[in-house]
């Protein structure tokens, strides 16, 4: 089972969280109209082996979203941040 | 007392002191403590212990621990009743019950056995082959008789008495595993200054030493050893305890089993205990299952691996056998024939190395063993037991026949590498061992003995030191610290080097999975059809899928394969190892979340009311509603459609606390809420509510309700039941990750207020009644208009808003007092005639008014699906905005809302029907579903919501409704989803 570092509650179980996609590029921007800077956002993904950035909510502790290092080849967790205090990318 | 013919006189680690008399199929059979069932089955002279999966051939035991593949068992009665126990693990204990399986009438005497002659039909694949093809429904026909007569153990539908619980551990070293290497790891280990866990399995701590003489050197080596392990308090033991599965970040699931204990759940007693377990470091010392030698007939009873029958011999002081034939290509077949001679058994070597070490060989020699190198097994002879093998030179030439009454075989050790497995580490295959060891390990993890191809005591020994230091150091303990030396004077050889053979192909059938009836000829076959892969082969032929996965099995197969390839088998690989190492009941898995306990039940605060007024519950996701109440019918197909009309014509009363509550705040609010919803937010004008919609950034629909503006910075939004903790995270991911610069907060105030729902065309008089000093009239607080008053001090707020289409109120107080306002709402408004309503009535009144709810909210549907285009603005952004601008998604020919009137007033339409047009045939997907179903008190007939493709471009037209399962059909015509008021004239009074 995997932990993860809250920056607020310290290292939790993976069940307390819930995961919320790739946090490794820009959402584009609110009033962005282009649908091609859409798709590519929500539909195209790199899905690497290895080091991955991906967003984390603590739903069952702070609510807050995190940024948390995975390397999805090895299911080794790094570490996370407060998604608030900085775009993912 | 003897207990049993095949018994010992002395020996064994039996407690003779304590004899023990279980119920095996109704008869007593008695043993000593210490036995296991098998081994007091084996001393009692029972030979057939199960009938063969396929082919109901009799078969005997044939290992002595977790891997054996014949002897299955049913144990228990009623409840209790627990199928496929090998019996080899299961501790004698009185008022054991135990029983044969997969034999009719019995196993000894079984008419299934004609299977064999229908063996061309049972060969590889023929599952596939046979009920697979053109002609499937054949497969109907035939399943229930194959699976009773080729089945294993039957479970029962009864519920089980007894109890399980689940507990959390953690710990800095765990040691898994407690033979010589494991017993080293958990002392060095400790001696380094780490906490340790050691967990084994058996009841008894040795592992492979168990198996050894009593009497002997390795004996004297292993109490020490053990003596060492109990007097270190830093040192957990856990025997008769499993470490079942090996998951992320070190977690181990441990299964703990206290049958010995004759638990009492009357007393709370588990019988079972799964253990979560967090270990800082794992040493692997789960040891080596030896591999059999194959050739043909080797399933016949008595064809018994060298290892068990030394381990009968040795530790439950069983003869195996009367006259020994052991068939070897390892030094470890040689020191059970020796042991077995020493027992006083005639023995003879067939040995397929053309020398041994010399000291083996004098051994063998001095005990009057009758040695045969250079040679093989190729056949076993008899037919209900073993009578005596077919002995081929390797180097060609004739055979002769050697009797004997068994026949052990030693072919190789396969290491227990399932664990190492787990986390997805791919085993490799070291040729000068002939063995797949893990291939690499995580940080963290480390292995020791005959997992890693340390198979004699020291060298197992040795490497358990290494192991346990170094996951001490890695856990953070590198303390300097004194172990016990290694055994000086040990008689066990230290080269246990093998040979992959090529099996001897001769008549009759070589079985390579005994548990799943695999052959080689199946394996060949599966091969020359295609399916040459091992993930391939074990599907095609079941190879390895028994309950046992195929622990004496899979190697075999692997070199099988790779000599049909021509290739090594390292390059063939094996199969994927998934957890459950042996087999857990269910039961320990659900542990306590049963019943109740199965999931949390969310409650709302008028629940006790409810119960006590003559309300039916149902579910409704997490939450128990109530579902209709006593005063409008005893069952719910009555009692709806009288609280309709309850709500049509008077006034009702309905608890919506269910609904999704978020207190939205802050100097942006309006621009926060302007954004994620796709209507217009930003003029909202103080004391006004507006229903709106979000969508996901795909622009599918995410969810719609309905938010008011209390204050300037103050907002109240509600979302349905079903998505309020999907929008939560949503706005909360907006805020924190997008849009971090908006001064907003959001919180869940779900469980902070009892809502309420006063409807009907008596709603305003209800409320004039109830609240005196408020003016709800239609100028002051018009539709959609909102209030926030005091109620004897109780903060309430009063929102004008409708699910039903007609006038309504939903009211909202903290929590705490919401059955007092509940009650004095009925109380008040008692002479006009208002009574509670429920979930059914509550959802049968929003499809009248053609409102979409959770069915049609599904995630899929866009806004101009649910022909909520319209209320999309043009002049700002919102969330989803791009995305609904696609051109799939702008087709005409979407599946979209549609109200439908069924022709037949009063027909049954099922939800989930399939939609078709007139003409079309009834058959694969149709245009479209119901959705929602319900009866119109208002129409007097059936009607429905569902999506149908093209929409209400089809209006007028009549459709068929299909429900194929039941072989149904309904006919309705397409008419618009709001049936009741479409003007909404009601909502304006
Ligand atoms: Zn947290």
């Amino acid at each position: 089972m995997l932990r993860i570092p809250c920056p607020h509650c310290g290292e939790r179980d993976y069940t307390e969280f819930r995961y919320g996609g790739d946090a490794s590029k820009p959402r584009p921007a609110h009033d962005e109209r282009d649908v091609r800077a859409w798709h590519d956002h929500v539909f195209v993904f790199a899905n690497p082996r290895g080091p991955h950035r991906e967003y984390w909510q603590h739903v069952q502790g702070c609510r807050q979203w995190l940024i948390l290092e995975r390397d999805t080849a090895t299911n080794t967790v790094g570490a996370a941040r407060l998604a608030r205090d900085g775009a993912g990318a | 007392m003897s207990r049993g013919p095949q018994r010992l006189a002395h020996g064994g680690r039996i407690d003779r002191d304590r004899p023990i008399r279980c119920d095996f199929e109704g008869r007593p059979l008695e043993g000593f403590a210490g036995d296991t069932l098998a081994s007091a089955m084996l001393a009692s002279g029972i030979a057939i212990v199960g009938r063969s999966f396929k082919y109901h051939r009799p078969r005997g035991l044939f290992a002595a621990g977790v891997e054996e593949p014949n002897a299955l068992v049913t144990v228990g009665e009623g409840g209790r009743t627990t199928p496929n126990l090998p019996a080899t693990t299961l501790e004698l204990r009185a008022g054991l019950r135990a029983r044969r399986q997969n034999g009719w009438p019995s196993v000894t005497i079984d008419l299934g056995a004609m299977n064999g002659w229908l063996a061309p039909l049972l060969s590889a694949g023929f599952y596939y082959k046979t009920f697979m093809g053109p002609r499937r429904g054949s497969w109907m026909t035939y399943e229930p008789f194959i699976r009773r007569a080729a089945g294993l153990g039957r479970a029962v539908h009864e519920r089980d008495p007894d109890r399980y619980h689940a507990r959390h551990a953690f710990t800095d070293v765990l040691v898994i595993g407690a033979g010589p290497a494991g017993l080293a790891a958990a002392l060095a280990a400790a001696a380094a200054g780490a906490e340790v866990l050691l967990v084994e399995q058996d009841p008894a701590l040795g592992g492979a030493l168990l198996a050894a003489p009593v009497t002997g050197p390795l004996e004297h080596w292993r109490a020490q050893l053990e003596a060492a392990v109990r007097a270190t308090p830093t040192i957990e033991v856990l025997t008769r305890t499993t470490a079942i599965g090996v998951y992320d970040g070190r977690t181990v699931a441990l299964l703990e089993r206290h049958d010995h204990a004759a638990p009492d759940p009357e007393r709370g007693a588990a019988r079972e205990t799964v253990v979560t377990l967090r270990a800082r470091a794992i040493v692997h010392a789960t040891g080596a299952f030896e591999r059999p030698l194959l050739f043909a007939d080797n399933d016949r009873p008595g064809v018994m691996l060298a290892s068990a029958a030394r381990t009968y011999l040795n530790r439950y002081a069983v003869a195996p056998g009367r006259r020994a034939l052991v068939a070897t290509c390892t030094d470890a077949g040689w020191l059970t024939a020796l042991d077995l001679a020493a027992a006083g058994t005639a023995v003879t070597i067939v040995e397929q190395r053309d020398e041994v070490a010399p000291p083996l060989a004098d051994a063998a020699r001095g005990a009057g063993i009758e040695m045969h190198t250079g040679a093989t097994v190729a056949r076993a002879l008899g037919a209900r037991a073993v009578a005596g093998a077919l002995v081929e030179p390797l180097a060609g030439g004739r055979g002769r026949r050697i009797d004997c009454d068994l026949l052990c075989v030693s072919g190789g050790w396969s290491p227990a590498l399932h664990l190492t497995s787990h986390t997805g580490r791919k085993p490799r295959y070291h040729p000068e061992l002939d063995a797949f060891l893990p291939g690499d390990w995580a940080a963290g993890d480390f292995g020791a003995g005959a997992l890693v191809g340390a198979y004699s005591p020291p060298a197992a020994y040795a490497s358990g030191l290494a192991a346990g230091r170094a996951a001490a150091a890695f856990s953070g303990h590198a303390r300097a610290g004194r172990t016990p030396p290694a055994p000086a004077d040990v008689d066990e050889p230290t080269t246990f080097a093998t040979a992959l053979a090529p099996p001897r192909h001769g008549r009759g059938r070589t079985f390579v999975d005994l548990q799943n009836d695999v052959t080689l000829k199946d394996v060949a076959l599966a091969h020359a059809e295609g399916y040459g892969a091992v993930e391939h082969l074990k599907r095609y032929t079941t190879l390895g899928m028994g309950t046992d996965q195929g622990k004496t099995s899979n190697v075999n197969a692997i070199a099988m394969l790779a000599s049909l390839d021509r290739r090594g088998i390292g390059e063939t690989g094996t199969t994927t190892f998934r957890p459950p190492y042996t087999p857990v009941s269910v039961g320990a898995l659900a542990a306590r979340n049963l019943g109740r306990h199965f999931r949390p039940i969310r409650r709302s605060p008028l629940e006790r009311w409810h119960l006590a007024n003559g309300a039916t519950m149902i579910e409704a996701g997490p939450w128990l509603r109530p579902w209709f109440y006593a005063w409008a019918g005893a069952d719910v197909g009555s009692a709806y459609l009288e609280e309709m009309r309850l709500v049509r014509g008077g006034v009702g009363i309905c608890d919506v606390s269910s609904l999704g509550k978020i207190d939205v705040q802050g100097p942006d609010a309006a621009e926060f809420l302007n954004r994620v919803y796709v209507n217009g937010f930003a003029k909202l004008a103080v004391g006004r509510a507006r229903y709106g919609v979000m969508l996901n950034d795909d622009a599918s629909v995410l969810d719609d309700g309905t938010t008011a503006r209390f204050s300037e910075r103050r907002y109240f939004m509600t979302t349905t039941t079903a998505q309020a903790g999907e929008v939560m995270s949503w706005l909360e991911f907006l805020l924190q990750t997008a849009w971090p610069e908006l001064r907003v907060h959001v919180v869940s105030v779900t469980d902070a207020w009892a809502g309420m729902s006063v409807a009907g065309p008596r709603a305003r008089e209800a409320l004039e009644r109830a609240l005196p000093g408020v003016d709800v009239s239609n100028e002051a607080l018009p539709h959609m208009g909102v209030r926030e008053v005091a109620l004897d001090g109780i903060p309430l707020r009063v929102l004008r808003l409708s699910f039903s289409g007609e006038l309504a109120y939903e009211l909202y107080v903290p929590a705490n007092h919401g059955i007092a306002l509940w009650e004095h709402l009925l109380d008040r408004g008692a002479p006009l005639g208002i009574k509670p309503y429920g979930l059914e009535a509550l959802a049968s009144l929003r499809i009248e008014k053609g409102h979409v709810a959770g069915l049609e909210l599904d995630h899929r549907n866009t806004l101009d699906d649910l022909g909520l285009g319209k209320l999309a603005a043009h002049d700002k952004s919102y969330v989803g905005r791009a995305l609904r601008a696609r051109p799939a998604l702008q087709a005409e020919d979407r599946w979209s809302l549609v109200g439908l009137e069924c022709l037949d007033a009063g027909a049954r339409l099922r939800g989930g029907s399939i939609l078709f047009a007139a003409g079309d045939a009834i058959a694969g997907h149709g245009r479209g579903y119901v959705t929602s179903v319900t009866f119109s008190t208002v129409l007097g007939r059936t009607i429905a919501l569902g999506l149908y493709q093209g929409g209400l471009r089809h209006r007028g037209e009549e459709i068929v409704c299909a429900f194929p399962l039941k072989d149904e059909t309904v006919r309705a015509r397409i008419v618009s989803p709001v049936f009741v008021d479409p003007e909404g004239t009601r909502l304006h009074v």
